[in-house]
């Protein structure tokens, strides 16, 4: 990185230090951070999505439909989500592996199954065997995140769930005297309102989804924790930089990494709140308005 | 192939270590699913192992830090909160690859502590281990999250009942023992409930981080791992697990429920407190 990091050994402390924090697997230690920030803004809105769609099954007319989301939910709620996160990206690639495979190779003859062993035909692997690295490590990582959004999606759509149902039902009441339908109700009453009764919920599910990234680690995926064990470890003077057991320091940062996560989201979500509330009938609305008058 | 009778006896307690049964793990096509039911069966006393004495330990923990967090006193009040607010803000997962990498910092042969006249010293090696060190790490955290909940539970204490102890001159340790204890408890409970239904889950990560399982006594997730690895089928074992845990979670509902009808004995039916399951695993 800098033009005096050539010779490490005979460095003075702080351009030692200068040189080894900018190594080039230094460098991927702090995209690691970036990994998770990626995972955290593309899983909060597919969750997002996911919760809407269940806790619209949830209120579904349909008995079917309704019961398609209630089993989802709590399905999803009823069982250690370690579980799932570990259960689902194998599952889901032996289940596309195990389609993919009916559908190519419809005159195989053997068992998919053989003992311990999960054998599909050529045309059928996910991703193809002379795939770039970039694909199966792309392909991790978009497992990872369906299997988030299908855990956190759960925990979405009963916090949405119940929001809707906060929504004062004389509003709705008066949607229905104005002659709106139940569909134009829903979009023009409570889907505008339930935020602000939905928002402590969903602060609390965002902070345990914050709180969930480092289990990438478990998926095999490179992340913060996987560099920070690498670089930690004893380095003897094999290495450029020779250094002791540092994965206390290491994992120290990654600590005050995620409670500046926390924190910070904690005061995001309070002045959201804030916003959401204004004109709201709600207690912190109320209090909105007498500091305002 | 193994009956089911011998995979019962090789392994029901295998978990205590390779004296308690085969030495050996069941490996590859040898895996039958008596010897999974079991193997993980017995993983479950670690589970339990890990819960009930975080749960204990944390429980008295939790009562003295919100006290400390509840008081006026900034010396306690800061520390405290600062202690809360680093064990819920970061990952389990992270405390626990943190305090192990500081526990094997630790010299081995133990820390000598000079107190003058005698020399103190502290056994540091046990700290590596999962059965040691990981359960400090759970209890300190269910220490932080079980303080947050009595927190609020303090603030909610009715004024009325604090008005009546004053009222009956009750002062200091009685005062707290007779009335705002009780209160707290029984207003923190449903939580606390749920509180250590998490706690209970949350032991999963135990071995899933830094703690080695020496002699392959692991907890029950651990071994369900070991067998999708195994058997590369991941749709035996971890609903299997996932079984076991729910049995856990009720048996848990059931334990703290009684508890909690005691607490709430002396209220008029409608007023009592109902534990309400609702889980959100990750800590």
């Amino acid at each position: 990185m800098f033009s005096f990091c050539i010779e490490p050994a005979t460095l003075p402390q702080w351009q030692w230090f200068a040189c080894y924090l900018t190594t080039a697997t230094h460098l991927q230690f702090y995209r690691s951070f970036g990994v998770v920030l990626v995972l955290l803004a593309i899983t909060a809105p597919v969750a997002l999505g996911m919760g809407m769609l269940g806790a619209l099954a949830l209120r579904a007319r349909l008995w079917p439909v309704r019961l398609v989301g209630q089993g989802y939910v709590n399905l999803v709620r009823g069982v250690p989500d370690i579980v799932f996160f570990l259960f689902v990206p194998i599952a889901l690639g032996q289940g596309i592996e195990w389609v993919l495979h009916h559908i190519n190779c419809p005159d195989w003859e053997q068992p998919i199954r053989q003992g311990n062993d999960f054998i599909v035909c050529r045309e059928a692997k996910v991703p193809p065997n002379n795939a770039a690295r970039w694909v199966f490590e792309l392909y991790a990582f978009i497992m990872a995140v369906v299997a988030f959004a299908l855990v956190f999606g759960a925990f979405v759509a009963n916090t949405l769930y119940g929001a809707m149902q906060a929504v004062p039902r004389a509003q709705v009441e008066t949607a229905e005297a104005y002659g709106m339908t139940r569909g134009q109700a829903f979009r023009r009453v409570v889907m505008p309102q339930m935020w602000v009764y939905a928002l402590p919920g969903l602060s609390n599910i965002w902070q345990i989804l914050i709180k969930a990234t480092p289990l990438l680690f478990l998926l095999g995926i490179q992340d913060a924790v996987y560099w920070a064990r690498e670089l930690g470890g004893q380095k003897t003077s094999l290495y450029a930089y020779p250094h002791p057991d540092w994965r206390m320091w290491y994992f120290l940062a990654l600590l005050c990494f995620y409670l500046l996560l926390t924190w910070g989201s904690e005061r995001v979500f309070a002045r959201l709140n804030d916003r959401l509330s204004h004109g709201q009938a709600t207690a912190a609305g109320e209090r909105l308005r007498k500091a305002a008058a | 192939m193994r009956t089911c009778w011998e995979s019962f006896e090789g392994y029901a307690l295998r978990a205590l270590g390779r004296d308690f049964g085969e030495r050996l793990l069941p490996r590859g096509l040898d895996i039958t699913l008596c010897d999974q039911v079991f193997l993980i069966g017995s993983g479950l006393i670690w589970t339990i192992y890990f819960a009930a004495l975080a749960i204990i330990f944390g429980f008295f923990l939790a009562t003295a830090v919100a006290l400390a967090r509840a008081s006026h006193t900034p010396w306690l009040n800061r520390p405290a909160g600062a202690f809360i607010f680093v064990f819920r803000g970061s990952p389990l997962f992270i405390q626990f690859f943190f305090f192990y990498s500081a526990f094997v910092l630790l010299p081995r042969a133990g820390i000598d502590i000079p107190l003058g006249f005698v020399t103190l010293t502290v056994q540091t090696s046990a700290l590596t281990t999962a059965q040691v060190g990981g359960l400090i790490v759970l209890v300190l955290n269910t220490t932080a999250y079980s303080a947050e909940l009595f927190v609020g539970a303090l603030r909610s204490i009715p004024k009325g009942d604090l008005e009546a102890a004053d009222a009956y001159g009750l002062t200091g340790f009685t005062r707290f023992r007779r009335v705002i204890w009780p209160n707290m408890l029984r207003l923190a409970w449903p939580s606390y409930t749920n509180e250590a239904i998490f706690l209970t889950h949350s032991t999963t990560l135990v071995f899933l981080s830094a703690f080695p399982a020496r002699q392959q006594s692991g907890e029950a997730f651990y071994y369900a791992r070991y067998f999708v690895d195994q058997t590369f089928n991941p749709f035996f074992a971890y609903p299997l697990v996932a079984a076991y845990f729910i049995a856990l979670t009720l048996a848990i509902i059931g334990l703290f429920g009684i508890a909690n009808r005691r607490l709430n004995q002396h209220l008029p039916r409608e007023q009592r407190l109902r534990i309400r399951f609702r889980p959100q695993y990750l800590r």
